[in-house]
């Protein structure tokens, strides 16, 4: 156990020794957070539009006006013709061109099918995706409710002849409880037909854990859990075969140093190292988003490091199987940080990926700490609900040490 | 030019020695590319769906099934007490649930409002927005064909005939906004973080001195160095471009030559930031560190390849202009899928050569002082 003791007084000394990489460790997270933490959003509001309206009718107008007033869109450009929307929408300035035919307004009214031209830029795909589900969204609603309409119409007009009563109540249509933005919800019924009229069906909607449907409040949490992932592998992965680069580990052969207490005293400065960053960026999501976590702060900071055990132990890993240190890198990077950054749910939900793949993302512990730290700050979740990711992330962080300790066995 | 030679060829020996190294950076990328290409997507899909039916009947039922029969909801089962909807919106197990009160199929037969309640977990605001407006035209949909029923009318599917159509990348498939981000992501380790640890580790090794003693200008040295990466990440780049249009079967609308005239832009910017990268750290480890941390996260998130930078805040978006990849993502998007030429990216061009002349003046200034020692 002694020999431990030097072998850790030796790395603290190292670590010290290196002036530039200690800012590096502390600072770097604080300034990322900062600047990704206020880029990554994905509420796209106020998508430039231009709109093309052949037939200038009452409902044409109505719909444009749903569009704008769902604040997700703005009517930027407006235009006689087809042909004046290629160079807007080339040059990036709309994202969509709403196209209404001459008939739009008899079609709709004479129970015919109305033709609704919509056109995306395609090249801007993430835009382009979240606006085509709003566009859906307000359409379909549109089309129900002037559906609606023309029931409540006729209903009323065999009332008349027939002398069946139809109650017409104060249509309380799906109340929002999700904030100002969120327009698919409000019942905002200006202008044609009926005003009011009772729903068979209502609903009574209730948005969970982000009333208000913040994209920042689910990326804050993933983009501190990206920063701990990148942290800790670009300290761990070099870490050893940067002693066999240089020799240096021929030396500790020859001490009676134990696998398991090199890989222990690589570990301990850098888990160390690892757990003042988890405070840091606690500290800065608090002091620059004002986010704190819903749930107990304790658990989190322990969960977060069995969190780091992991990411560690994968670093060390890289780190034991590689020979030189730029295939370190490249193994950290293309092995392991890429496919966490893209397959473990951070901005692509994993239930959109093909199953193969979805089987692929139970092997990144970088998924279940995102549902760790989000069901954390999000929605105060505690053990009774986290216990599976908690565990699924023990086993793998003590799985990856454990293999980083019988792959140095080996070799020695 | 004589001794750059043999700079060069140690250069490509020692890429050669390391078949591992060569491989992973040759393949990886296109495994990569595959891999995520069928993965991600913004698409708001399978949204986990489940129901507390305090009613149990026929009407229920069939409210439900109408959820169930979408796309856009995969069933997770019944509930059978309110206490377990608390526990599978915590755990995200279940994204939405449907509460269909007792006293449903009573109030449509009497010609009553019946209420349903449907809560939505919104911590993925995206996902949240989308369900509730898929929920709410689902619920809408129904109470037209109640009211069909009731007054024994029909309006027919009718409606609106809704048709989408994406120019540029008809599918919104995301293999084509992939590409151009995955192969700047693929640059940025090839020649930012690859060339700087490759000349620190001279440094660290001491071979550096001996390097300066020999009749070589430190200048002529990093050409050496950084011609045989050069190459290869234009390989890549290549590769990754070529395979992917056949594999996802995207055509290319612009020229090739004007793909890799950017191409070849930014990965001189990023060489130059690179070798200036190299004049500041002492450690591979430093090295690897700083080159990382400026180009990795800020590449994914900063540069529009994921988040649109229209929607950052303005000091955010003024920073994005410091990242390279912002330019070179615009001008290769528009170049692959709308077929513009180069004349219609005058400014990206010159923000990238820009770029790749200060860090180049820079990193000259940094080793006139000595940084490569």
């Amino acid at each position: 156990m002694s020999s431990l003791r030097f072998f850790l007084q030796k790395e603290f000394a190292q670590l010290r020794r290196d002036k530039k990489m200690l800012p590096i460790v502390f600072i770097a997270p604080i300034v990322q957070l900062f600047l990704l933490g206020y880029a990554a959003n994905l509420d796209v509001d106020k998508i430039p539009m231009a709109v093309i309206d052949h037939d200038r009718s009452v409902q044409s107008r109505l719909l444009v006006e749903k569009f704008v007033q769902s604040g997700y869109f703005v009517e930027s450009h407006r235009f006689e013709r087809l042909e004046s929307i290629d160079k807007p929408i080339n040059e990036g300035e709309i994202v969509i061109a709403l196209v209404i035919p001459p008939d739009f307004q008899q079609k709709m009214e004479s129970g015919g099918e109305a033709r609704l031209q919509l056109i995306a830029d395609g090249a801007d795909a993430n835009t382009a995706t979240i606006a085509l589900n709003y566009a859906n969204v307000i359409v379909s609603r549109f089309s129900s409710d002037l559906q609606m309409e023309r029931l409540i119409f006729q209903a009323a007009a065999a009332a008349q002849l027939g002398g069946v009563q139809l109650e017409a109540a104060q249509s309380p249509n799906s109340r929002s409880g999700t904030g100002e933005r969120q327009s698919f919800t409000a019942d905002e019924r200006s202008g044609a037909g009926l005003s009011s009229f009772q729903m068979p069906v209502e609903i009574e909607p209730r948005v969970w854990y982000n009333p208000e449907l913040k994209s920042r409040n689910f990326m804050v949490p993933g983009i501190l859990a990206l920063l701990l992932m990148v942290m800790t592998m670009l300290l761990t992965s070099l870490a050893i075969v940067k002693e066999k680069e240089q020799g240096t580990l021929e030396h500790l052969d020859v001490t009676p140093i134990r696998p398991i207490e090199l890989i222990v005293g690589k570990l301990v400065p850098f888990a160390i190292i690892g757990m003042v960053d988890v405070f840091l960026v606690l500290f800065a999501a608090w002091l620059l988003f004002g986010m704190v976590p819903e749930g107990s702060i304790l658990l989190l900071v322990l969960l977060s490091a069995i969190f780091l055990l992991s990411t560690l132990g994968l670093g060390l890993l890289v780190s034991t199987l590689s020979h030189t240190q730029q295939q370190a890198m490249m193994s950290a990077l293309f092995f392991v940080m890429l496919p966490m950054l893209f397959l473990s749910g951070f901005a692509f939900p994993i239930e959109n990926m093909p199953v193969s793949i979805q089987y692929v993302t139970y092997l990144l512990p970088l998924r279940y700490y995102f549902v760790i730290i989000r069901g954390i700050f999000m929605k105060g979740a505690d053990l009774t609900t986290l216990w599976d990711e908690a565990l699924l992330l023990l086993v793998f962080g003590i799985a990856v040490l454990g293999l980083s300790i019988a792959r140095f066995r080996k070799r020695i | 030019m004589s001794s750059l030679l043999p700079v060069i060829k140690k250069e490509i020996y020692q890429i050669i020695r390391d078949p591992r190294s060569l491989g992973v950076l040759l393949f990886i990328p296109l495994f990569l590319l595959v891999m995520f290409g069928y993965a991600i997507s913004l698409d708001v899909k399978h949204i986990r769906l489940s129901a507390l039916d305090y009613d149990r009947s026929a009407e229920s039922r069939s409210l439900l099934q109408k959820f169930t029969a979408t796309e856009y909801f995969d069933w997770s089962g019944y509930l059978e007490r309110s206490s377990e909807i608390d526990v599978l919106l915590e755990s995200g197990k279940v994204q939405a649930v449907v509460v269909v009160p007792a006293d449903y199929s009573r109030n449509l037969l009497r010609g009553e409002t019946a209420k349903l309640q449907v809560l939505i977990d919104g911590s993925n605001s995206n996902l949240g927005a989308t369900a509730m407006g898929y929920i709410q035209r689902i619920v809408q949909d129904v109470s037209v064909r109640i009211m069909e029923k009731k007054i024994g009318s029909v309006v027919g599917e009718g409606g609106i005939d809704f048709r989408p159509r994406v120019w540029f990348n008809p599918e919104l498939r995301s293999p084509v906004y992939l590409i151009p981000g995955l192969i700047s992501l693929i640059l940025v380790v090839t020649a930012v973080i690859s060339t700087a640890m490759s000349i620190v580790r001279e440094k660290e090794h001491g071979t550096m001195e001996q390097l300066i003693v020999a009749p070589l200008h430190p200048v002529q040295l990093i050409i050496g160095k950084t011609v045989p990466y050069t190459v290869l990440s234009l390989v890549i780049a290549s590769m990754v471009l070529i395979a992917g249009s056949l594999i996802f079967d995207i055509r290319i609308q612009g020229g090739f030559m004007d793909l890799f005239v950017v191409t070849a832009l930014f990965l001189i910017g990023c060489l130059g930031l690179g070798i200036f990268i190299s004049t500041i750290a002492d450690s591979q480890q430093v090295a690897f560190m700083i080159a990382s941390l400026i180009t990795l996260l800020p590449t994914f998130i900063l540069s529009g390849f994921v988040f649109p930078i229209r929607n950052m805040p303005v000091f955010v978006q003024v920073f994005t202009y410091l990242f390279p990849a912002r330019y070179y993502l615009l001008a290769l998007r528009g170049i692959m899928l709308k077929g513009a030429g180069l004349e219609a990216y005058l400014f990206e061009l010159a923000a990238l050569l820009l770029f790749a002349l200060l860090l180049l003046g820079l990193s000259a200034l940094r080793m006139k002082k000595g940084g490569l020692v």
